[in-house]
Formats: structure tokens, sequence, C-alpha cells
């Protein structure tokens, strides 16, 4: 059987992956928006 | 049939995103990447604003990945120091090989990343300043020698050396004497920490000076130490490699640094609650690199 402390301690651990996976996301993003500038830079001899 | 109870579990939970901040040494970067900006400004040759700015995330990148791989080698050392317990490792925040995963790929990235962003010279140095800090400094030197911060103090001084090589893909006199500056300012900065925290680190078995040859040896290599770096921070003047602005402030800034030390050096106190002037001293060191870099900067940009 499931404990009222078990229960609790799963939630922790999904809400801790799901703030990792926000941060992760957004670290992707931003990397690929550089990728997108640095292209550009290099292309304009920069 | 066994019955469940509440240890029957693994009740550790995933690392907090922060604490992967928290690995990175933040505090220690903001010093890292400013004498690295100010390596890439006072550079001949400007880099498009995308690419510096690539640059000195590379180097912010760098200086945690090395920051992660340190505290991942020393999670045994970090919680017997009450200074260093509350880090992620020794708090049990986070596991080991995360730690490692994380320093490890972080210094790939930010290395590669600055290879394609700028060019490859400066990613050689941002590796080779990466290993240095982690095999050199942390697996090699620091807990074998009393001399582990004035050889591996070389880590800390490559940004600017990284910033100038990011912009013109070379390294040359001005650069190279940045690096001596923090080189030699390293010791006595640490030092001056090290003697008043003195009992974590014999607590922790680290041979830190002060621990090894005593307060009144330390003291006397601190004020040593300062004489050559004050020399390095002025010599950019004569040099021809920096202005008067600069040379006016390298010189009343490292008279006040020389001060201090002299101040240190006569100090006799051994207990931390005495040791005002090596905490001011401390506290000076910071502002004293920031302040150089600033001066060099706006030295150049005033004068050009």
């Amino acid at each position: 059987m499931t404990t009222p402390e078990e229960l609790q301690h799963a939630r922790d651990v999904r809400a801790r992956q799901r703030s990792r996976s926000v941060v992760m996301a957004f670290a992707l993003l931003a990397f690929a928006a550089l990728m997108f500038f640095i292209t550009i830079a290099r292309m304009s001899g920069g | 049939m066994t019955s469940v109870t509440a240890t029957a579990y693994d009740t550790s939970l995933p690392a907090d995103w922060r604490d992967f901040v928290a690995l990175t040494k933040p505090r220690v970067m903001s010093l890292v990447v400013f004498t690295g900006l100010c390596g890439m400004l006072v550079a001949p040759v400007s880099l498009h604003p995308v690419l510096a700015f690539t640059a000195i995330l590379c180097i912010a990148l760098g200086a945690g990945a090395a920051a992660a791989l340190n505290m991942w080698y020393e999670a045994d050392l970090d919680a017997k120091m009450k200074r260093t317990a509350g880090r992620p490792l020794p708090a049990g925040r986070m596991d080991r090989q995360s730690a490692l995963h994380f320093g490890v790929g972080l210094s790939f990235f930010s290395v590669i990343l600055m290879g394609v962003a700028t060019n490859w010279f400066a990613s050689a140095v941002l590796a080779g300043s990466i290993l240095f800090y982690v095999l050199i400094y942390t697996v090699w030197l620091k807990r074998r020698t009393p001399q582990n911060i004035v050889i591996g103090g070389a880590a800390g001084a490559f940004p600017p050396l990284i910033g100038w090589a990011a912009a013109t893909g070379d390294a040359s006199a001005l650069p190279v004497l940045l690096f001596a500056l923090i080189f030699l300012w390293t010791p006595p900065h640490f030092w001056a920490l090290s003697l008043f925290v003195r009992s974590d680190y014999a607590a922790a078995g680290v041979p830190m000076l002060p621990v090894v040859a005593g307060a009144r040896a330390t003291r006397r290599q601190i004020l040593l130490y300062s004489l050559p770096m004050a020399a390095a921070a002025v010599a950019p003047w004569p040099l021809g490699l920096a202005g008067p602005l600069y040379g006016a402030a390298a010189a009343a800034l490292s008279l006040v640094f020389l001060a201090m030390a002299a101040q240190v050096n006569a100090n006799k106190a051994a207990e931390p609650e005495g040791m005002a002037p090596e905490k001011r001293l401390f506290a000076f060191s910071i502002l004293y690199l920031f302040a150089l870099f600033g001066a060099l900067v706006a030295d150049k940009w005033i004068i050009a």
C-alpha cells in the first residue's frame, strides 16, 4: 500500500523533474537562437 | 506480506537546477567574466557583438565546468570545511555522477562553441585552462603541496588571455602581462583568506601555507608576492602597452595593496578575531583586480 509520505515524495520528484525540463527547454531554445545569430555574424564577416 | 515503511523507498530527490548553478561557483565566475571581457575589450581587433557575447559566455561556461569538476573531485574535502559543507554534493542534494556528467558536458560544450564562434586558438587556450584547473590544481597540487595556489593560480589567470585570443587569434605582450598579474595576485589573495579560515583547511587536511608553515611565514610570503604583483600591474604603462590613466590607477591601487600587505605582515594575531588586516586585504584584493582591469579598458577607450 502506498503511504502518504510516498505519495508526497512522488509528487516532489515530479515537480523537480518538471522544473528541470523547463530550464533545459529554455537552455536549448537559447542555444538554437545563439547558433542562428552566430551563423549570421560569421556570414557577415564578423 | 511485508509492510512498507516510510524508509523502505529511496527518499532522495533529483538535484534541483539551482544546485547545478551552484556547482559552477557563480560568484567566482563574475571576476573571471570581467577579466575575460576586459582582455577582449583592450585587444586591437573588435569582434562582432554576437561573437563577443558568445566568447564571454564560453569563458563563463568553461569556468563553471571547471568549478563543477572541482566540486565533484573535492566532495570529501568540502564536507569537512564549514565554508563549503553546504555545497550541493557534501549537503547530499546531488549525486556525484550528475556533477561529473554536468562538468564534462559543459567543458566540451564551451570549448567547441568557442571554436565555432571565434577561433580554435582561443578554444585551445580555454580547454587548457579547464584542464589546468582540474588536473594540475585540483587533482595533483591541492592536497600535496602548500605551493598549490602558487602554481594553480595560473588557471584563474587565463581569462584575459582567452578574451584577447578570441578577438585576435593570437597572444601578445599585454595579455601575457595580464596573465602574469593575476598569476602573482592569486597567492596574496588566497593566503589572506586561508589565514582566517586556517582551522577549516587544517580540519580537511589541505596543506595550505598557514597550516604547514604557520601564520608568520604566510604573512611574509603575502608581502613578498605583492611586490612582483605590483610590478606586473604597473608594467604595461612604462612598456607603452597602456596609457597614463591606467599607469596612475595601477600605481595608486598597488601602493594601497602593498600598504595593506605590510599591515598583514606586521599583524601578530593567531585567531581569526584579530585578523582584521587579513580580512581587509582579502576584500580589497578583489576590488583591486576589478579596478585595475576597469582602468585598463577606460584608458584604452578614453585615449582612443
